[in-house]
């Protein structure tokens, strides 16, 4: 049996992934799960599990492409010797609801809410299931109207899309589809369920043809996939008209001044380009205004030196400044509720949750993941979703919903010896905290000069939501938190 | 019957107007001896004598508020700007009595005004302008830019019997590029009245003067790559054919505006607005435009190059729209 390997839906706004690398090749064996390919997308980069045991039969998607995703990328031949294992209960659940599907198919729009129940195994998968509030159309859809091929890629697809349709009503998922005026217009005169409509056009949308084939073709929808992937007015490979680099990128002068004397050209990777882009746009955006501050750690590093080996020992964490700050952080956003925010137009979103942020460096650029609800963490809890966060961020094993929902974001220039930094806020952020290096330095207290380790943070806030007051205190507050420490770190 | 210019089916427009309508006269600098300066109106001066064909100073404001003088008193003046960028130095002329005349005193001014406008000649930022907007945005003009010889002629031909004052532009990159045959029974062109030049059922795009050929050729280049385009010449601006629009946007539900003046403020905008009143739900995807750049002109003919919308900027626009 063949099983169709598809880009995965890596996150609610990625519409398209890049190949980064191809870790087998065609006529390899490969075990389910096992890593297959390497991609890159507006989020994350990432390694993408094989959905299937057997042998790896075609490559139909190059390094370096960009293609939408649930484009088939390569086929799995399931029939291979250690296939039997693995595939068959994969496949099992998923068959009968594959029948009502194509039976209530037949019989016009599908009921909402028919879908395979989770396979099993389905939690043992780490592969990069579409995050829970995305029942987003191209996964459902693929799902429901191709009931033969790719069991194990589709049944998890559809069991996370069935997951996020019994959490999300009808009507909530109803407005995720992608489509246009014309399109709702037309589904409502012929009353056609839009999640059910095979999405073609771009980012998976469902266009003026797709819902016009739908209402004509009735039953006959269960082809749609097979000449969707391809068809369209011209013959090129979905995203061959795509490279990778969409982003546009300015320069300052014009290229005849940056060309001269002996030079190298390497072009940019996908996350450089993103991130060149979201720092543009950010500095674009926001009005960006710094403070800096100057904090007294001496009670904090004594309290690290002299718990540093027992707490490693006992917790299997590494004990860093980092959760000191991310607590500290914590608790100026609780007081100062505007700094953990985001703007909608003329609207201030205030976040309940603190989900913080970490800038992680990388030899291939910078990423940050998020440490979600930091506020009901305590300080061990913050330093183990920290440390694992920023191991798999260095391992490529971040899942797309991890980078993502951060409400407010930290930055660690200091690591590298600055002795402080300016940051650009991390949007939909409206402040980012700068961490600089930790120093002994001479300070004076009460007339007397002391040896104290000093650090100085500094805050890059959006003006048009925050004002120096405010930043002012927000400091105020970690300062005081940091320099006054009293919470067990145990 | 040999084809002729844009700028011959202009002069033929005049002769014929001039001949059949005593009261029609016309009016500019140097359109007299020399012929104007495009040479529109040479032979004039010859047939119709001194009386009715009127050297003037330069002076815009004197030939424009002559001739809204001459209009309420029976005539019917043509004016030529000589380039059509100079028309800003009558625009309180234009806009508070031309335009204002017939609503305020009742009294309409039936005159045309007309000229050389446009760039891709390399004329620079005093001899390129598309001013078209400026007057589109005043209620009592009409505004007319056609792209053929053949609408040229038909359109001057109503303009001139029309009892309101009619802009008429007259894209210099087509003077004597574009030859058509025309009728040699007398004809004219409705003011007001869009045409399909291309059917197509992808996605519309909509244009005037000389970015209507550009579109029709980005069209050629789409149909290669099995997009149907469909182009539709505006050839009024005021009154924009607003049945014209819609009809083809509810048959194509995509569309592509182009047009060779400034983005902000520029036709486009105001018809993507009217198509977002009257047809959304009709829609297929985001109204687009390929426009000039919000910039003066350029003089050097590599910038300019880069301020035009060309063939291959459409094609990219419509391409992403066709795709959406």
């Amino acid at each position: 049996m063949a099983v169709d390997v598809v880009m995965p839906q890596m996150g609610e706004s990625i519409f398209e992934g890049t190949i980064t690398k191809w870790l087998k090749k065609a006529g390899d064996k490969i075990e389910r799960d096992e890593p297959l390919f390497e991609i890159s997308t507006d989020k994350v980069d990432a390694e993408i599990p094989s959905p299937s045991a057997g042998v790896l039969k075609e490559i139909k998607i190059a390094e370096g492409q960009t293609v939408p995703v649930q484009t088939v990328v390569a086929v799995i031949d399931a029939d291979g010797a250690g296939a039997r294992s693995a595939a068959p209960s994969a496949q099992a659940p998923a068959s009968p609801s594959a029948v009502a599907k194509a039976e209530a198919l037949e019989g016009g729009p599908a009921p909402a809410g028919v879908e395979a129940p989770p396979p099993d195994d389905e939690k043992a998968a780490p592969g990069p299931v579409p995050t829970k509030k995305d029942p987003q159309p191209g996964a459902q859809k693929t799902a429901a109207a191709a009931p033969a091929p790719s069991r194990a890629t589709e049944s998890k697809a559809a069991s996370s899309a069935s997951q996020a349709k019994s959490a999300s009503a009808d009507a909530g998922s109803r407005e995720k589809v992608r489509s246009s005026p014309l399109v709702r217009r037309l589904a409502k005169e012929h009353e056609v369920d839009l999640t059910q409509v095979p999405g073609t056009g771009a980012g998976g949308r469902v266009s003026k043809k797709d819902i016009l084939g739908a209402i004509e073709g009735g039953g006959a929808r269960a082809e749609a996939p097979a000449s969707a992937a391809p068809a369209g007015p011209s013959n090129a490979q979905p995203g061959a008209g795509a490279p990778a680099a969409r982003v546009t990128i300015e320069s300052a002068v014009p290229r005849e001044k940056i060309y001269f004397g002996k030079y190298d050209v390497q072009p940019m990777s996908v996350m450089r380009q993103k991130i060149a882009e979201h720092m543009v746009l950010s500095k674009r955006v926001s009005p960006h205004v710094y403070s800096v501050d100057e904090v007294d750690m001496t009670s904090i590093a004594n309290l690290r030196a002299k718990s540093k080996a027992k707490f490693e020992e006992s917790t299997g964490t590494k004990l860093t400044f980092m959760p000191f700050f991310v607590r500290a952080a914590v608790e100026g956003l609780r007081a100062f509720p505007t700094v953990n925010a985001s703007v909608d137009g003329t609207n201030v979103v205030l976040h309940k949750e603190c989900n913080i942020g970490i800038a992680v460096a990388l030899d291939w650029g910078l990423i940050v993941p998020v440490i979600k609800n930091a506020e009901e963490k305590n300080f061990l809890g913050i330093a183990r979703s920290m440390n694992d966060l920023a191991e798999r961020a260095r391992s490529k094993k971040l899942k797309p919903e991890e980078v993502a929902e951060s409400t407010f974001s930290i930055t660690n220039p200091g690591v590298f010896g600055g002795l402080f930094g300016l940051p650009v806020i991390n949007q939909p952020n409206v402040a980012i905290l700068g961490l600089g290096a930790i120093e002994k330095r001479p300070v004076v207290i009460d007339d007397a000069i002391a040896i104290r380790s000093m650090v100085y943070l500094t805050l890059s806030y959006d003006h048009r939501v925050v004002d120096g007051a405010i930043a002012h205190q927000f400091m105020a507050k970690i300062k005081h938190t940091l320099e006054n420490w009293t919470e067990s770190i145990l | 019957m040999a084809p002729v210019t844009m700028l011959e089916a202009i002069r033929q427009a005049m002769f014929e107007e001039m001949d059949r309508d005593p009261a029609v006269v016309a009016m500019g600098e140097d359109i007299g001896v020399y012929g104007g300066a495009f040479k529109v109106t040479e032979g004039l001066l010859e047939r119709f004598g001194n009386e009715r064909v009127i050297e003037t100073p330069i002076s815009e404001t004197a030939i424009v508020g002559a001739a809204c003088g001459m209009s309420y008193l029976g005539l019917r003046p043509i004016v030529e700007m000589q380039f059509i960028d100079f028309i800003a130095c009558c625009f309180n002329q234009v806009t508070n009595f031309v335009a204002k005349g017939h609503y305020l005193w009742g009294a309409p001014a039936p005159m045309v005004i007309r000229g050389p406008s446009g760039g891709g000649v390399h004329g620079g930022p005093f001899h390129s302008a598309n001013p078209e907007m400026y007057f589109a945005h005043t209620p009592g003009l009409k505004i007319v830019y056609p792209s053929t010889p053949y609408d040229a002629k038909g359109l001057l031909k109503s303009a001139v019997r029309d009892n309101n004052p009619v802009l008429f532009f007259e894209h210099k990159f087509l003077y004597r590029r574009i030859k058509e045959e025309l009728p040699e029974e007398e004809y004219t062109v409705p003011i007001g009245k869009a045409v399909t030049r291309r059917e197509g059922r992808d996605l519309t795009i909509l244009s005037y003067a000389a970015m209507m050929h550009t579109s029709l050729e980005a069209a050629a280049e789409l149909e290669k790559e099995g997009i149907a385009a469909e182009v539709i010449d505006l050839r009024t601006l005021m009154p924009l054919d607003k049945e014209a629009i819609l009809a083809s946007v509810k048959k194509t539900n995509k569309l592509l505006i182009v047009h060779e003046d400034t983005r902000t403020g520029g036709i486009a905008g105001e018809i993507a607005s009217l198509v977002c009143e009257n047809a959304f739900e009709d829609l297929d995807g985001p109204i687009a435009r390929v426009t000039s750049l919000d910039t003066p002109v350029p003089y050097a003919p590599t910038l300019e190059e880069h301020f035009l919308p060309n063939a291959a900027k459409v094609a990219a626009a419509a391409r992403e729209l066709a795709k959406y």
